[in-house]
């Protein structure tokens, strides 16, 4: 099987003013369908640009990088924007849902850019199966000021989902929520990730990189550590620890 | 990506903002409803005056009095005094091609019927003169030649005249009015011919018309005339009428070679002409004026699509990051910018044409909007949102996914 993702002596240099920024240095990182990949590391160690990178939004200094096969460098714009509407989803820090939009709507919106177009009736039963996914179904027509934070991280996930990317790329996904919600979504992530998608998943969070089956950790623009994740947290698990730590510190 | 749902965005994103949508309209709205009802009146003043000008009957040439200078002073058009009774028989007995001709004088005078005073025109004509301006009769007949050689004390009322002297529907032939307390019977009622010519609202069936001799002997005591109306026989006849006209005055007048006539030659051409030209001008400007407005519409169209763009920019990423090219949000943006412009378009050309009809109904101002006024002020509006959309809506397309998905 090809790799989903696989750089080779990836660099990003940014020319900005006098000094010049080498946000990534040479990293060379496969990551195989599948796979459950956290990426770490301090403010400035070149997490963000990597994530930009791999989700196709920025293209490299020097380097190779193959998305799915496809030699990225090459790229024009719209190239680029085709490839993340077919093979990426994105979740955000900030949801980033369209406000004043419904879930549905907001679930639409990959659908609306896709080459070929999707049919009007294929495009409800898509969207609807994927709020269907992250449990949202009976939530389709609110807006996302009606949703708690937890509900829209999750109509976001719906809608990286919803043209069945071949990589689900999520950028500090629980940064904006409380710990408990935060398990969840890890849940939804470690389900998707158990059916065969392939999560790529930028955090600072040890505990929530404890989700994920392999930790890349990066510094400096380089990545000093990539190891398997031994201790795997599950979310059902500690969802469960955590309801009887709430209860023991009521009883108490 | 489907134009109809680029439009739905589109829609939305101006349902969000309503007040601000229909302010940005507003501009819009104005300026095309400004062209729409100012060409408006600029083509129904152009359309009466052509009617004006056919209602001046055919193949006329008019000769005024005018330019006379006496011990140095400069007399203007329609003085009296240059064109005397002998003019009117030569120019009858010698020039060729001449169909009908009839001289006028003007008659400042009060008319009375009954216990009932009025100011309308009195003008003292031949008996060809209502021939030559295609009146008609709504009963009654013309006074004859006869009438004009005794003086007979005989008039011609039009419509107007007749209703405020002896009221709306009756027929006034046989009675008696008195002009400069000299009694007068009616002979002919005029059929109604409408508005006078340009804007000052003149009522062409506010008239008397009486017999030029008793007009002059029994009312003024002028020995001249104001104008003559002659109607050549034919078209192609009327340059050589025109000329004959001006020689023969020329010789009569005893005017030198090299010296300014002292009267006016105008064929009915070179009048409409004129006249053409004129309300076409101001068709123009009116025209202009409203255009600037409509331009200052289309500036806040683009002022306010600029504050848009950047008050969406994380939207923006986020839809670049899920896959929108740069040329979907650049006709995001653009659609946005036409639906404004059109929607405004639409009401504007609305107001314009029901403010042409309120001014026609409440201010009398004949009005004409033409089809083509319309479809043109609707494709300008589109026009408009294109051009002042497209600016902001590159700036839109142009913009980094990464600075767009970061922006605060």
């Amino acid at each position: 099987m090809s790799a989903v993702i696989k750089l080779e002596n990836f660099s990003k240099t940014y020319y900005t003013g006098a000094v010049d920024v080498h946000a990534v240095r040479g990293v060379s990182l496969e990551i195989q369908p599948g796979e459950f990949v956290a990426v770490m590391g301090a403010s400035g160690s070149g997490k963000s640009t990597l994530m930009n990178a791999i989700g196709c939004l920025d293209r490299p200094t020097s380097g190779k990088y193959w998305l799915d096969g496809v030699d990225v460098g090459t790229l024009d714009r719209d190239d680029l924007a085709d490839l993340r509407n077919e093979k990426i989803g994105f979740v955000f820090q900030g949801f980033n849902l369209l406000s004043r939009t419904s879930a549905l709507e907001n679930v639409e919106l990959p659908m609306l850019y896709a080459r070929p177009g999707v049919r009007g009736r294929d495009q409800l039963d898509r969207a609807l199966k994927a709020l269907e996914t992250v449990g949202l179904s009976d939530r389709a027509d609110h807006h996302p000021n009606q949703l708690s934070g937890g509900q829209q991280q999750r109509v976001a996930i719906a809608r990286a989902l919803v043209n069945q990317p071949k990589l689900l790329l999520a950028d500090e996904p629980t940064g904006n929520l409380d710990s408990r919600t935060s398990i969840e979504i890890m849940g939804v992530f470690q389900e998707l990730n158990a059916q065969g998608m392939t999560v790529v998943m930028v955090t600072h969070e040890l505990d929530i990189a404890h989700y994920s089956s392999r930790m890349v950790i990066m510094r400096d623009g380089r990545v000093v550590t990539d190891e398997r994740v031994t201790d795997r947290l599950f979310a059902p698990k500690e969802l469960s620890r955590l309801d009887r730590e709430q209860q023991a510190v009521q009883l108490a | 990506m489907i134009v109809l749902a680029t439009l739905k965005i589109a829609v939305r994103a101006l349902k969000r903002n309503t007040l601000r949508t229909l302010l940005t309209m507003l501009g819009i709205i104005i300026g095309v409803g400004a062209v729409i009802a100012m060409v408006s009146i600029g083509n129904g003043a152009k359309a009466r005056i052509e009617s004006q000008i056919a209602a001046m009957g055919q193949n006329v040439i008019l000769v005024m009095s005018g330019n006379i200078s006496r011990g140095g002073f400069r007399f203007g058009f329609g003085n009296p005094g240059t064109l005397k009774v002998e003019d009117y028989e030569a120019l009858r007995r010698e020039v060729e091609g001449v169909a009908a001709i009839s001289p006028e004088i003007r008659v400042s005078a009060q008319v009375a019927a009954g216990n009932q005073n009025h100011f309308p025109t009195v003008v003292g004509v031949g008996s060809a003169y209502v021939d030559i301006r295609s009146w008609r009769f709504a009963s009654g007949a013309n006074f004859t030649e006869a009438d004009v050689r005794n003086a007979n004390k005989v008039a011609l009322i039009g419509q107007t005249a007749s209703e405020t002297l002896f009221g709306a529907g009756t027929d006034p032939v046989g009675q008696v009015i008195r002009i400069k307390n000299a009694p007068f019977t009616i002979v002919g009622f005029l059929k109604s011919k409408g508005m006078g010519m340009g804007l000052s609202s003149q009522d062409q069936d506010d008239v008397v018309f009486v017999p030029y001799n008793s007009a002059m002997k029994r009312l003024t005591g002028d020995t001249t005339f104001r104008s003559f109306s002659i109607q050549a026989a034919t078209p192609d006849l009327m340059p050589s009428v025109q000329s004959e006209v001006i020689e023969l005055l020329r010789q009569k007048h005893r005017i030198g070679p090299g010296r300014e006539d002292d009267f006016i030659v105008r064929t009915q051409r070179e009048i409409s002409e004129t006249a053409t030209e004129t309300s076409r001008t101001m068709t123009m400007l009116l025209g202009c004026i409203a255009g600037v407005s409509l331009l200052v519409g289309g500036i806040g169209i683009m002022n306010i699509m600029l504050v848009s763009v950047t008050e969406r920019t994380r939207e923006i990423g986020v839809r670049m990051a899920v896959g929108a090219r740069g040329k979907d949000i650049l006709m995001q943006f653009l659609i946005e910018a036409v639906t404004l412009s059109i929607v405004g378009g639409l009401i504007g050309i609305l107001l314009g044409v029901g403010s042409s009809r309120l001014l026609s109904a409440k201010m009398g101002w004949e009005t004409l909007t033409s089809p083509e006024s319309i479809v043109t002020a609707f494709v300008f509006s589109a026009a408009i949102g294109i051009f002042f959309g497209f600016y902001p809506a590159r700036k839109a397309a142009k913009l980094d996914p990464i600075d767009a998905l970061r922006y605060e």
